[in-house]
C-alpha cells in the first residue's frame, strides 16, 4: 500500500531553487514541508561545479558550487523541513497529489502547494544535427563533469569540445588539468556564449583554440570515437571552404540547455514557448492555483544567484495565503529579445523581471510598452545573449490599465570577435 | 589584454618598455589587473583528490588564495598523489604552504565518513 501523506507544501527537486523555496516557505510559516530529492545528497547540480564563481551576487564572495550548497544545506538543517533523498517523483497531478518512490516503496503527496524545482537539462546529440558514425565517445559536458568531478573517472584522452557555452569552457579547462589534451573548442556562432571570463581563464590560459563559425561535419569511429572533421560555416550553419580532420577520442557536447518539462506536461500545465517552462508570474507561481516554479525549470538562468533569488519569493506568496487573483499584465518578448520571464505581473510591487537578449548590444535600451507608449526603460552599456538582464520591478510605475506588456530591446549592434 | 574584472570585457594594451610598464584603455581596476596579469598571473585552482572512507570517491578543493600560473600543472602533480581519509569538513586545511606558495589547499565540501555496512553513493 502507498503511504498516504497531507503536505502544506511539496517542493520537487533539492538543488539551489528547491532548497531556497522550502526554506522560504518555512521561513514564512508553512509547516509541513517536504523536499524530494532523486539523488541521495541536496545540492543538484552544485556539488559537480566545483569550479568558484558562484555566490558573488547574493555572499559577495566567490563560492564554489559545494560551498553555495552546504550554505544552504546546513540552513535546512536548522528546520524541521522533511528531506527525502534517494527519491523520485513519478507523476504530478493536476489535483495536487504528487506520487514519488523510493527505498521505503511508494508516496502518495496531498499537497496544498506544489513546487517544481526540477531544473533543466543539457540539449543531447539527438537535438542538434549531428552526422557521423554513432561511437561510444560522445557526451555531454556536464555529463563528463560528473564522471570527472564526482566519480574520478576521465571521459577519454583526447576531446574536442563542440559549443563554447560556459560548461564547456570550464569542461575545457578541468580536463586539461587532468592531463586530457583538448583539441579545440568548436562554435557553429560567429561569436564566443559563455563568458568573457570563462575565455580568458579556460581557454587561454592554456592555448586552446577557439574555432568560431565552426562545426563539427563528421563523427568518425566505429567502436569509439576516432575523430571528427571540423569545418567553417556561414551564418546559416552551412558548411563553407576546408575541412579538416581533428583526432581524438572523445566528442564534448556544450550545446545549450533547456526546462525540463516532462512532470509539468503530465500536470497539464501550460508551457512559455520562448522559455520551455511553464508561464510564472513575479513570485513564480504558476497559471494553475496552488503551483509555483523557481530556479532553471522557468527558464534557464545564468546565475545560481538569481535561481535562489527566485525561489526565494515562493515562500511570501504561500504565507499570505491571498488566493489566485488573474494576472493584471502578460508580458511578451519582442524586438531583441530571446525569452523572458516573469510572463506574468499580479502585484507588480516588487520582484525582478529577466531578460536574455537576442544579440549583443552596445547602449542597450530595454523598454516596457504599454498600448504603444513606453512607460519604462533601462540603459545599459552592453548586453550579450550569455548574460541576462534583470530589471528591479520595484522601480516600475505600472499602468492604470491592465493588459499587454511589449519587452523590447533596442541598441547598436554589438558585433565583435567576441 | 581582455580585461576581465567586470562583464564590459575592455582591451587593455600592454607594452613593456625598459623597466616600464605601460597600460593603454581600461579603468583603474582594470589597469591594476592587468598589472598583475603582466607581472605575476595567479589563479584560484579548483580540482579534486582521492578520499578514502568517504560517501563519495572523491573531494572537491581549492586554494586559499590565487595560486601562481604558471605553476598550476606542478600543483596538479602532486595533489594526484594527495589522499585523504575521511571525514573532511568544508573549509578544513588540508595542505599547508602548497609546494612553498603559502598557499594552503582547502576542502571545499563536508564528507562524513561512511558507516559500516553502508554503501558507498555517488550521486551528484
Amino acid at each position: 500500500m502507498p503511504r498516504s501523506v497531507d503536505a502544506e507544501v511539496v517542493v520537487i527537486g533539492g538543488g539551489p531553487a528547491g532548497m531556497a523555496a522550502a526554506l522560504s516557505a518555512w521561513e514564512w510559516g508553512a509547516r509541513r514541508v517536504f523536499l524530494l530529492e532523486r539523488n541521495p545528497h541536496l545540492g543538484g547540480i552544485l556539488n559537480q561545479c566545483i569550479h568558484p564563481g558562484f555566490g558573488l551576487r547574493l555572499f559577495g564572495e566567490e563560492l564554489t558550487g559545494p560551498e553555495y550548497a552546504e550554505r544552504y544545506i546546513e540552513a535546512l538543517e536548522k528546520t524541521r523541513v522533511e528531506v527525502l533523498t534517494d527519491t523520485t517523483v513519478l507523476e504530478v497531478g493536476g489535483d495536487r497529489h504528487v506520487v514519488a518512490v523510493n527505498r521505503e516503496g511508494v508516496w502518495i503527496f496531498r499537497a496544498r502547494t506544489v513546487v517544481f524545482a526540477v531544473g533543466c537539462r543539457e540539449r543531447t546529440r539527438g537535438m542538434i544535427r549531428l552526422p557521423g558514425t554513432r561511437p561510444a565517445g560522445i557526451f555531454t559536458a556536464g555529463c563528463a563533469q560528473y564522471l570527472v568531478n564526482i566519480e574520478g573517472y576521465l571521459p577519454g584522452k583526447r576531446a574536442v569540445i563542440l559549443g563554447s557555452g560556459d560548461i564547456g569552457l570550464i569542461m575545457a579547462r578541468r580536463l586539461t588539468l587532468e592531463g586530457v589534451r583538448v583539441e579545440a573548442v568548436v562554435e557553429i556562432r560567429p561569436t564566443l556564449s559563455g563568458l568573457l571570463r570563462n575565455y580568458v581563464q579556460c581557454l587561454l590560459d592554456f592555448r586552446i583554440p577557439l574555432l568560431l563559425s565552426h562545426t563539427v561535419l563528421e563523427v568518425l569511429g566505429k567502436e569509439r570515437v576516432e575523430g571528427v572533421v571540423v569545418g567553417r560555416v556561414d551564418e546559416k550553419g552551412n558548411p563553407v571552404g576546408e575541412k579538416r580532420l581533428l583526432p581524438c577520442d572523445t566528442l564534448l557536447l556544450s550545446v545549450g540547455l533547456v526546462p525540463e518539462s516532462e512532470l509539468l506536461k503530465k500536470s497539464q500545465m501550460p508551457l512559455c514557448p520562448s522559455s520551455g517552462g511553464p508561464f510564472v508570474d513575479e513570485d513564480f507561481a504558476c497559471d494553475v492555483p496552488g503551483f509555483f516554479a523557481c530556479g532553471n525549470v522557468v527558464g534557464v538562468f545564468d546565475l545560481v544567484d538569481y535561481v535562489t533569488e527566485s525561489a526565494l519569493r515562493i515562500g511570501r506568496r504561500i504565507g499570505e495565503n491571498e488566493g489566485h487573483t488573474p494576472p493584471r499584465f502578460i508580458l511578451s518578448p519582442r524586438e531583441g529579445v530571446a525569452t523572458l520571464f516573469p510572463q506574468r505581473i499580479r502585484r507588480g510591487k516588487d520582484g525582478f523581471l529577466y531578460v536574455r537578449p537576442k544579440e549583443g548590444l552596445r547602449k542597450a535600451r530595454l523598454s516596457l510598452i504599454h498600448n504603444g507608449k513606453e512607460f519604462h526603460s533601462l540603459t545599459f552599456p552592453l548586453c550579450r545573449p550569455g548574460e541576462m538582464v534583470r530589471l528591479d520591478l520595484a522601480q516600475v510605475s505600472w499602468p492604470e490599465e491592465e493588459g499587454e506588456v511589449q519587452v523590447v530591446l533596442r541598441g547598436e549592434k554589438h558585433v565583435d570577435l567576441l | 589584454m581582455f580585461c576581465i574584472v567586470c562583464p564590459l570585457g575592455c582591451r587593455i594594451g600592454v607594452e613593456q618598455r625598459s623597466d616600464d610598464l605601460i597600460l593603454q584603455g581600461g579603468c583603474p581596476r582594470g589597469q591594476e589587473y592587468a598589472r598583475q596579469e603582466v607581472t605575476s598571473p595567479c589563479r584560484v585552482v579548483t580540482t579534486t583528490v582521492r578520499i578514502l572512507g568517504g560517501e563519495i570517491p572523491r573531494l572537491p578543493v581549492r586554494t586559499s588564495a590565487p595560486f601562481p600560473k604558471e605553476r598550476i600543472f606542478e600543483l596538479m602533480e602532486f595533489l594526484r598523489a594527495l589522499e585523504v581519509i575521511a571525514p573532511v569538513r568544508r573549509g578544513e586545511v588540508l595542505v599547508e604552504n602548497l609546494l612553498g606558495t603559502g598557499v594552503h589547499l582547502v576542502a571545499t565540501r563536508t564528507i562524513r565518513r561512511l558507516g559500516k555496512g553502508e554503501e558507498g553513493s555517488a550521486g551528484a
